[in-house]
């Protein structure tokens, strides 16, 4: 039933993108998409897309798995796509009924979609060379001048990577206790509204009792082992920039620089 | 022939580089009054192969037929099928939810259908062939012992009055008293009311013990499948395989070596006593 999702999106291979570190990843991401908003011509987008299809050939993850991404936002861009295209007011090209087709609508539209598009790119292809601990730790690095002004830093990252990681834990929790309820003739699909609420609690009452008994013994395994907050912890794999990440973020200011330059010229 | 699998293949996670076989090509026939015994190391498909037996699990190959019919084809009532052939998963005990031990165990005959009168009747029942006694009927099932816990949940599958009984594990993390007494009343519940029983098991012994068939699953495929005496000769290759032979066996092969004459391929403590004692009454021979 769950068997398809699995955590996060991370597609585990071996690339110059999966090798990168974390932080660097996670401000190319911000940086390119700061410069998708700025970009606003032809150049401009064609630069973005070689610079796109150069990374994604590096990433050696298949294009499909990014497509995945889209899916979820068709609605979205149809919609946008559709008020673009009608409602802009500018030079007609032809229309009907009430509905009026202009130049600069369509234009709208198009950059509009490619925003979009490239947008869900390139953050899928963040998640899909960085596991979620990685990106946690990255993000708690990235985050810790924060901790100067009391935000708990490190604790929310702790928790996110702890509610990451029980994801699908509780997914496949879900789907056993779904399957043993099953096997004793409980029916999850048919019925009105109120009947499948109903059927709901031969599984919500076991997965919270199974979901407190678990986070109460991780609270005593991570007691065990003196966890005591981020104070003064140290890491496992502490991140630590090596030259390619020197480089890439050299390469990310190059294309940040450059996308700024389109946008003053117009391009 | 009651539950029978033709070429059953399971794909997990199919087109993804998360794909994994789990079931290659499975045959398997399993006969009204069985007891059978399910073994093979954890990941090799015991679990899948057991969820196609009630239909949880829709095979990506094969059929899988109940009495002669494909459980899968078009009109075919899996509901029905489900109570017929019970499925008690590893760790029952988690499924629990309702309020008292007597209501959850009406869950199933209730979603059978049957009155409350009449599944109250099948839950005391089924309750007490497991040995919960009356007195407990009305506490909550989170207060009781994991031990009795098991039993509860075990008895919510018995009361659906199941043909077939499938039990994963049923005995994980009981201690030896509790193990020998939840079997005990499996084998009851063999004999007294000729329900099938498949027992998946980690454990040798318990296995060589009660079943009277073993099938032995490894990746996905079934190298062997007979009674315990005749799987447990292949001991040397169930090894490579991460399972082993009962510890008696192993002890009778080694007397067998130190020139005693008896039987290697008992299985069983008592079948090795029977053989060990037949030997010394004929006085110490060494062949």
């Amino acid at each position: 039933m769950f068997k398809d999702i699995t955590l996060g999106q991370y597609y585990p291979t071996d690339s110059i993108l999966h090798k990168l570190d974390p932080r660097v990843k996670f401000i190319g991401t911000i940086a390119f998409i700061i410069a998708l908003f700025l970009i606003k011509g032809p150049v401009g987008y064609g630069f973005a897309t070689v610079v796109l299809v150069t990374l994604i050939r590096l990433s050696k993850v298949p294009f499909k798995f990014m497509v995945r991404g889209m899916k979820a936002i068709a609605v979205i861009l149809v919609i946008t796509m559709l008020f673009n295209i009608f409602l802009t007011p500018g030079e007609k090209l032809f229309s009907f009924w009430i509905l009026t087709v202009t130049r600069e609508g369509v234009e709208t539209a198009v950059k509009m979609a490619v925003r979009l598009i490239y947008l869900v790119i390139g953050s899928s292809l963040m998640t899909l060379t960085t596991t979620p601990n990685q990106l946690t730790d990255g993000m708690e690095a990235l985050f810790a001048p924060l901790k100067k002004v009391h935000v708990p830093v490190h604790e929310i990252s702790m928790m996110m990577s702890i509610a990451l990681r029980f994801i699908p834990i509780l997914m496949e929790e879900t789907d056993k206790i779904m399957k043993a309820q099953i096997a004793r003739g409980a029916d999850f699909e048919s019925g009105n509204f109120i009947s499948r609420i109903k059927s709901m609690v031969p599984l919500l009452v076991p997965l919270f009792v199974s979901a407190f008994r678990r986070a109460n013994d991780l609270a005593m395994a991570m007691e065990a082992r003196c966890y005591h907050g981020g104070e003064g912890r140290t890491q496992m794999k502490p991140l630590i920039y090596a030259g390619r990440d020197r480089i890439a973020y050299g390469l990310i200011l190059l294309f940040f620089a450059v996308c700024v330059a389109f946008a003053f010229l117009g391009l | 022939m009651l539950i029978e699998l033709k070429d059953v293949s399971y794909v997990y996670s199919k087109d993804t580089v998360y794909e994994v076989r789990a079931l290659d090509h499975v045959n398997l026939g399993i006969e009204e009054g069985q007891f059978i015994g399910i073994i093979g190391h954890t990941g090799s498909g015991k679990s899948t192969l057991i969820q196609h037996m009630n239909g949880l699990m829709k095979p990506t190959e094969g059929q899988v037929l109940y009495e002669g019919e494909d459980i899968w084809g078009e009109k075919y009532n899996l509901k029905n099928l489900r109570t017929s052939v019970g499925l008690v998963f590893q760790y029952p005990e988690n499924q629990l939810f309702e309020t008292d031990v007597l209501t959850d165990v009406m869950f199933g005959p209730k979603n059978k259908g049957l009155t409350p009168a009449e599944a109250e009747k099948r839950a005391r029942a089924a309750l007490l062939s497991v040995g919960v006694a009356e007195k407990y009927f009305t506490t909550s099932p989170f207060e009781l012992s994991g031990g009795q816990k098991r039993r509860v949940a075990i008895a919510g599958v018995l009361a659906m009055d199941p043909k077939v009984l499938i039990l994963d594990e049923p005995t994980a993390g009981l201690d030896p008293q509790g193990r020998d007494e939840i079997l005990g009343q499996i084998r009851k519940l063999h004999r007294e009311r000729g329900i099938t029983i498949v027992l998946v098991s980690h454990s040798m012994e318990d296995v060589a013990e009660y079943a009277e068939r073993i099938i032995v699953v490894n990746d996905g495929k079934i190298p062997f499948d007979g009674a315990p005496r005749e799987v447990f000769s292949h001991y040397k290759e169930l090894e490579t395989m991460g399972l082993a032979a009962p510890e008696i066996t192993y002890v009778m092969h080694e007397l067998r070596e130190r020139g005693f004459p008896v039987d290697v391929n008992a299985s069983t403590v008592a079948e090795a006593k029977e053989s060990i004692l037949k030997d010394l009454k004929g006085g110490i021979r060494r062949v």
